[in-house]
């Protein structure tokens, strides 16, 4: 059964803010579910006694001490946005959300 | 905006019963963001505190603040919240342009802090124990601005410019279990458990704690059912509510509002609500719905943080004394009986006693000019007593120069009006506006003669032995001083005067 279908596709490019026609959406969901049942074969190689973990490497505390370190100047950090204004990213209103 | 209907508070109280929630986010204070070495600092140009991590370059990897996670348990460990063994971190995935992520770094099933509590103290002395949920670890968003259309709002801009400084700064997210059985309470209480939220960050010394600058945030849900129902009604949760004030009054105004939808028989809708502070009233922000669907999931880049208990201990032994504590131990340091004390601390200001005591004041000078001049402007221009920026080092030279004859109690507080209208130093204030206490008995003599004269029938009665009746010579002389006499030397002058011992 393919985990994923045509309105779960929808509802994830609506949450995406991407916009999808009928055939994308067609197309998308048949080739997501292919992707997510090729990958649901791992839970298939793990047996009960192996634990669920969210990282692949035994590993925890990794901490950084609380040093200032390097920064961008407005400049360079604005240098990639397609747009700006007084040192700022300028974005289109987004008007549904706040 | 159209305006929403209310019902009286006290008809919303004997129709419903409120439940509260508060999240409460808590901004810390350290040097540097909470996956990234660029400074945690307010008020800068904007994008000048930002590095590739901040602005989700790609390739990018987070690495935990050290400082960041012991703040965070030491908020845990104050809220008497268990600190996990283990917990990890998790992505909050949405889409909008106060995070470059397209995700916030936040954690979900495994916060840091769980299962807490704390007791809250009302204004007459009743306890109330709120019990904390959980306080977890995230990052703070970019700012957005939106112009264009009516300005500021968000509805009708034309666009937004993002500042990034704020993008990655740590939060602690503070969020309690429902909260029942307020009662009419339930607007004090709410104030009242921000405060203490506020406190006690405060004296961790883990957040600078200014809610004008937005280092504790609010957002209070609040549900209304009819007495003696179990189950809870639809909630609705009003954002930006960032300032004690405002918390009580936003969860009165939304009591009020929900008992008006349900006695028109309409259903409350689970929905953001935004707080305005120039109408004390809420506005609808955007339904629940699926755009809530943030399908979280485990932090790859970051690896669990383990919590041992050596490390717990370890911070636990660091703690300040508790703000329960110190409180019992301030007014016993003041000598304030219970209801000077209770009076202080209601009036919020607690805090800038302490800070005026340290300038070089007593308790009862701190006291008198706090309560007896600031608490009181402060209510006239509707802030809390500490934003309106008096200084301890202002009190302590007015008293000074009170205490020196210079200037009496009457002109201090006009000097005060004069430092807080920008005016100079309290001494440039005096000699711009030619204040000072005519200490010279001639003019005095002069004026009390005149106002002797005037009320012959007082004067008779003070020399009758009536003394209390000196009030209205006093009285006149002050007035044709234009308040610049010493009122103390002129009692004396006119008993004098008229051969009374008092």
């Amino acid at each position: 059964m393919a985990a994923i279908n045509r309105d779960d596709v929808a509802h994830l490019a609506r949450l995406a803010h991407i916009e999808m026609s009928a055939e994308e959406l067609d197309r998308m969901a048949g080739e997501l579910a292919v992707i997510v049942d090729a990958v649901k074969s791992v839970s298939e190689a793990a047996g009960d006694d192996v634990p669920a973990t969210s990282h692949p490497i035994p590993l925890s505390n990794v901490f950084r001490e609380d040093v200032v370190g390097h920064v961008f100047t407005a400049e360079q950090a604005l240098s990639g946005a397609p747009d700006s204004d007084s040192d700022r990213f300028k974005v289109p209103a987004i008007l549904d959300e706040a | 905006m159209s305006t929403d209907a209310t019902l009286s508070f006290e008809e919303a109280m004997e129709k419903y019963d409120p439940v509260l929630g508060f999240e409460v986010h808590v901004e810390l204070n350290t040097k540097t963001k909470m996956f990234s070495s660029a400074p945690n600092v307010f008020g800068d140009q904007p994008n000048t505190n930002v590095n590739e991590v901040d602005l989700g370059m790609p390739g990018v990897l987070p690495v935990l603040n050290k400082t960041a996670v012991e703040s965070s348990i030491k908020i845990g460990l104050a809220l008497n919240c268990k600190i996990a063994e283990a917990c990890r971190f998790a992505r909050k995935n949405y889409f909008y342009p106060d995070t470059p992520k397209n995700f916030q770094t936040s954690q979900y099933d495994e916060p840091i802090a769980y299962d807490g509590y704390l007791d809250i103290e009302l204004s007459d002395g009743t306890v109330f124990r709120v019990e904390i949920e959980r306080a977890h670890m995230e990052e703070d968003a970019g700012k957005l601005t939106h112009l264009g259309g009516s300005a500021g709002r968000i509805q009708g801009a034309d666009y937004s410019l993002v500042d990034y400084n704020r993008a990655g700064v740590p939060l602690v997210e503070i969020v309690t279990k429902p909260i029942e059985g307020a009662g009419s309470r339930a607007p004090e209480l709410a104030k009242a458990y921000v405060a203490a939220v506020r406190e006690i960050v405060k004296n961790l010394g883990v957040s600078d704690a200014k809610m004008e600058r937005g280092n504790v945030r609010c957002d209070a849900n609040v549900s209304l059912r009819p007495h003696g129902r179990e189950r809870f009604g639809i909630r609705s949760e009003t954002k930006n509510v960032n300032s004690l004030r405002a918390v009580e009054h936003a969860v009165r105004y939304e009591i009020q509002r929900h008992a008006a939808v349900l006695d028109s028989g309409e259903p409350v809708i689970q929905e953001t609500r935004h707080w305005h502070e120039d109408t004390r009233t809420t506005t609808s922000g955007r339904a629940k719905s699926d755009a809530d669907d943030y399908r979280y999931f485990p932090e790859p880049d970051l690896v669990p943080v383990v919590a041992s208990r050596a490390w717990v201990e370890e911070l636990r032994a660091t703690l300040p004394e508790p703000p329960a504590a110190r409180r019992k131990r301030l007014q016993s340091d003041w000598g304030y009986s219970d209801l000077e004390f209770r009076d202080v601390v209601n009036a919020g200001v607690m805090d800038e006693i302490e800070e005026t005591i340290a300038a070089g004041a007593t308790a009862s000078v701190a006291r008198k000019w706090w309560m007896g001049e600031i608490v009181g402007r402060a209510k006239n221009a509707d802030v809390d007593p500490g934003q309106l920026g008096v200084e301890p080092a202002t009190i302590v030279e007015l008293n000074k120069m009170v205490e020196a004859g210079k200037i009496n109690n009457k002109m201090a507080s006009e000097v005060l009006d004069g430092v807080l209208a920008g005016e100079g130093t309290p001494a440039e204030i005096v000699e711009k506006r030619g204040l000072a206490v005519v200490s010279d008995d001639g003019p005095l003599l002069e004026a009390i003669d005149a106002a002797l004269a005037a009320q012959p029938d007082v004067a008779d009665k003070i020399r009758g032995g009536k003394v209390q009746a000196i009030g209205a010579i006093v009285g006149g002389v002050m007035k044709a001083t234009r308040g610049q006499a010493d009122a103390g030397r002129v009692r004396e002058l006119i008993l004098e005067k008229l051969g009374v011992n008092a």
